[in-house]
């Protein structure tokens, strides 16, 4: 989905891996003999990992992904951003392990923006999933091409041998050849044809399904990573902004010589009109450039900006949610039906409905957005905490009118990203600024700006229905949701949920009920709308698994049981069947089903490995919740202690059926971190808007967990060989719902407006 | 031009008075190790030691660290050897990795104030440090390790603590994010 928006954004499609000539290869990547573009802009201080950019010229390449150097180091390329997920261990894992090459000599390579690697779009929970068969076929092409010059070299059938280690045997006389020696006769080598590949059996795997230990993690501990933050190059200016409080408003004055007089400010610069939509052009604004961060942020304190009148200056987010929940209750349009819920209903014995609501969220990673940009002789290069390299390069290219061709985008290491950096609003700020002072500038994003110039997640209301027959079957079914549309950033006008966010959580609710009816209401957007970590399964799986445990309770059966009453049979769901255009996360039913077993089976396993059925002490609960999402599943159990109106977590579960899984300490990891993000969203996640503008600035009003909110955390992975689901977000959906469901079972209290902190202490 | 030691080593300033450490350390001195995560005192990313007292550096002017001992990430050894370090391995702490430089300072000037801590201690010192990643269940196993590690091993390898042998651990241990902001706001 989020794909989608990307390209009605950049109206380019991402094309799919096409084989391309070695030479084409070094041409592509920018690994020519000059290196860079502009080899001498090369950053002062290099991180450990980018060694391997700069000195990839007359290396031995075996393919797109894979260089092989004569002393026996093995490059290969990570074409995805790193921002926590693990991407930079768990792409080489895979590569490698086809390869054959010991571990010891692999070095991952940090692949600039280039089309030739199919979509680098770091979101969606797909860098597995998309490109597994992929680094496979890479690992195996080379291997195989090294195979066929130690043949050679040999004299012998290419049967004869077969690679290990760093090395190439010969089965008969055991003789062995190392890829170090193999690397300049192997690039020779014109590559197998795909279909001639072999490829290892799963018990073979060295690599796939350990829990390797991250290759920057050395880097990690002793301060040595280089983040879009830490860019540093020579004679660099840095630049803050000041961006307008309320979309749409405008630049009317701003005191100029007020900034200048501030020590080290070097120069003020108005940010050119940003169009409408919105899309990913950089806000309105006005740039103050100094010699360093410190002076440029305090010169902009000086800069007393007038703004102009917006449209959305009226916007308040309470009163917006109060028009969403008046509309919420009315009928709306139908996106997905299954006989006749509404009359149904009417014969129900028992009717329950709720209304649930989740405010706006913002991302706030770690580390706020920055870029750096160089500009000369008619060429950017731009170094990024970017989640979309390609797409940078191509707004980047616009924004300042020249070819793509002509911008060259590195990727730095992402601190955290959750959706926020998929926009390239802030290297197009460097790249404009560059262009105008002629120097490297690079554009320090503050945390403030960081909360107030998001893309927010869209504030949202959903209402719920059912009917129950005297023996507690679900026979009537309606869900709606509202929320304004990610799509509004894009055309400024939608006020209408897409099928690709009702996909998410919403027309694929996989409930077996007779009577079935989804519905959407409009909501027009008034703040820029993006997608967060997990997007609308958010409000989506909050609401779904809240009702379950709401229908539970009156139908007075365990949640559990439930969750499987309205699951229904093993069987595998298609939307499409009511009527509804299914998006499944941009694969096919055929390949990723939405299957209600593996639903079930997830449930099940957290149940009975956190004990969540057991009885529990006074104060304490359990509550439970499973969602699928970017096509792996998960079902979380959450045990809280609700006293003196506080609410304590104590522990928290999850069991994930995500498919084949490539690093299963990373996906740990991966769970431990979208629990916390779902955690931290319910418990205390909540942007306002006043007057157009966000009221939040920084995380002493827009808080985040802390160590002494965190549970302790146990993830269950479900053993299985299908093909790689997500893993990034899948974790986060369940987690609201079985908080809330467990501070019901705790305390009676059915929290249906979050964050929970606006009735407990947390 | 201000004068302080920085990682054992004498280092002198010439900037505002009222820039912060964090932006001396991260703009002037090339030491992006620490880093910057909120300005206010909320996050924990700038952490850095002051005579051992583990300070968030984006609040602190450089008119206050004149003379001071600090010791920033890269102080630490630089094989990773300081138990916590070793700890945060063994475990693979991180994920994104950019809290943990402030992660790594605050949880090494705990161990030296407290060998022993136990969950709500450790729950007091790093309260302060946010992980948005969410690594908080190994921050919290490895602090316990690294403790472990250095109580059976602290008689021999005494030099592999990092923190400058001043005056810190007799002051406050209790480094409750505000804490650091109010040293700064009354320098
Ligand atoms: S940068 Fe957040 S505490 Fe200093
Ligand atoms: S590891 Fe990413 S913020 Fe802590």
């Amino acid at each position: 989905m989020i794909e989608l928006f990307q390209q009605a954004a950049n109206n380019a499609s991402t094309k799919q891996t096409k084989s391309v000539s070695r030479r084409d290869f070094l041409k592509l990547t920018g690994m020519t003999t000059s290196g860079f573009v502009l080899g001498s802009m090369l950053p002062v201080s290099l991180p450990a990992w980018a060694h391997g950019n700069a000195s990839h010229a007359g290396d031995n390449t075996l393919n797109l992904f894979v260089t092989i150097e004569t002393n026996g180091r093995v490059n290969i390329i990570c074409h995805r951003s790193e921002m926590g997920q693990g991407i930079r261990t768990s792409i080489p894992q895979i590569v490698a392990d086809e390869l054959c090459v010991a571990w010891k000599d692999v070095h991952v390579v940090q692949g600039l923006a280039n089309e030739a690697y199919g979509s680098q779009n770091t979101d969606g929970s797909r860098s597995i999933r998309n490109f597994y068969a992929k680094m496979r076929e890479m690992g195996a092409t080379a291997r195989t091409i090294l195979e066929q010059a130690a043949a050679e070299q040999w004299a012998v059938p290419i049967t004869d041998v077969y690679a290990d280690d760093s090395f190439v045997i010969n089965r008969n006389t055991k003789q062995k050849i190392s890829f170090a020696a193999l690397a300049e006769p192997a690039s020779k080598i014109k590559p197998p044809a795909p279909d001639a590949l072999t490829y290892k059996s799963k018990k073979d795997f060295k690599y796939i399904g350990k829990p390797i230990q991250i290759l920057d993690l050395p880097d990690m501990v002793t301060g040595n990573t280089i983040f879009g933050q830490d860019v540093k190059l020579e004679g660099m200016l840095y630049a803050s902004i000041e961006r307008n409080p309320v979309v749409g408003s405008k630049v009317e004055s701003f005191d100029k010589a007020a900034a200048m007089k501030t020590g080290g400010v070097v120069d003020v610069y108005k940010m050119p009109e940003q169009p409408t939509p919105v899309v990913f052009n950089p806000a309105n604004g006005v740039a103050v450039i100094a010699t360093n961060t410190w002076a440029a942020s305090q010169g902009r304190k000086a800069l007393n900006i007038k703004w102009g009148d917006s449209p959305h200056k009226d916007h308040d987010s309470a009163e917006y949610l109060a028009q969403l929940n008046q509309r919420i209750v009315g009928k709306g349009k139908t996106i997905r039906q299954g006989g006749d819920a509404y009359a149904a209903m009417q014969q129900s014995q028992q009717t329950v409905a709720a209304t649930y609501t989740v405010p706006y969220l913002v991302h706030a990673p770690m580390e706020p957005p920055a870029a750096t940009a160089v500009f000369k002789d008619g060429k950017c290069e731009v170094w990024a905490c970017t989640q979309t390299p390609q797409s940078t390069q191509q707004n980047v290219a616009g924004a300042l009118g020249i070819a793509k061709e002509n911008v060259t985008v590195n990727v730095t290491l992402l601190g955290g990203a959750f959706g926020r950096k998929s926009k390239p609003d802030f290297s197009i700020e460097a790249a404009l600024l560059a262009k105008y002072t002629g120097k490297p500038v690079k554009v320090v994003w503050s945390r403030e700006d960081d909360i107030r110039q998001g893309y927010y997640h869209a504030i949202s209301s959903q209402h719920f229905e059912a009917g129950l027959t005297a023996d507690n079957t679900v026979n009537a079914w309606i869900q709606r949701t509202a929320f304004p549309s990610i799509s509004s950033t894009f055309d400024g006008t939608t006020d209408e949920p897409s099928d690709g966010e009702l996909s998410l959580g919403f027309g694929d609710v996989p409930f077996h009920v007779e009577n079935l009816s989804c519905e959407t209401h409009k909501a027009p957007a008034h703040i820029r709308i993006g997608w967060v970590r997990s997007v609308c399964n958010i409000q989506h799986a909050f609401s779904q698994g809240s009702f379950v445990d709401e229908l539970a309770h009156a139908a007075k059966v365990p949640t559990h049981k439930m969750w499987h009453q309205l699951l229904g049979n093993d069987r595998l769901v298609n939307p499409k069947d009511q009527g509804f255009e299914y998006g499944n996360y941009g694969e096919t039913l055929e390949r990723f089903p939405i299957d209600t077993k593996r639903l079930k089976d997830v449930l099940d396993d957290v149940v009975a490995k956190s004990g969540a059925d057991q009885p529990t002490d006074d104060g304490e609960a359990w509550g439970i919740s499973a969602h699928r999402s970017f096509v792996s599943y998960v079902a979380v159990a959450t045990k809280v202690r609700v006293k003196d109106n506080k609410v304590t977590v104590l522990e928290m579960h999850s069991s994930i059926d995500a498919g084949t899984v490539v690093n299963p300490d990373r996906v740990r990891s991966q769970q431990e971190g979208s629990m916390i993000f779902g955690l931290s969203l319910a418990m205390m996640g909540e942007i306002t808007v006043k007057e157009g503008a966000v009221e939040q600035s920084n995380y002493n009003d827009y808080q985040v967990l802390r160590m002494s909110q965190s549970p302790l955390i146990t993830t269950y992975i479900v053993e299985s060989d299908a093909i790689p689901g997500g893993v990034g977000e899948p974790g986060t959906p369940p987690v609201a719902p079985s908080l809330t469901n467990a501070i019901f079972h705790a305390c009676g209290k059915r929290i249906r407006d979050l964050p929970v902190n606006k009735h407990f202490t947390v | 031009m201000i004068s302080f030691t920085l990682n054992d080593k004498p280092i002198k300033v010439d900037a505002d008075p009222k820039m912060p450490l964090l932006w001396a350390l991260r703009d002037l001195l090339d030491m992006t190790g620490t880093k910057y995560g909120c300005g206010i005192a909320q996050c924990g990313a700038c952490t850095v030691h002051m005579d051992g007292t583990p300070i968030r550096s984006c609040v602190m002017p450089l008119s206050t660290i004149a003379g001071k001992n600090i010791t920033t990430i890269e102080g630490l050894p630089r094989d990773a050897s300081h138990p916590i370090q070793q700890a945060w391995l063994e475990h693979n702490v991180p994920q994104c990795g950019y809290c943990q430089s402030g992660q790594i300072m605050s949880a090494v000037a705990l161990l030296e104030s407290n060998p022993n801590p136990d969950d709500s201690a450790i729950d007091n010192a790093m309260q302060g440090n946010i992980c948005r990643c969410g690594t908080y269940p190994r921050i919290k196993a490895a602090i316990k390790d690294a403790a472990k590690n250095l109580s059976t091993t602290i008689a021999s390898t005494s030099t592999s603590t990092v923190t400058p042998t001043s005056t810190s651990t007799g002051t406050s241990t209790n480094v409750d994010f505000s804490l650091a902001k109010n040293a700064g706001e009354k320098a």
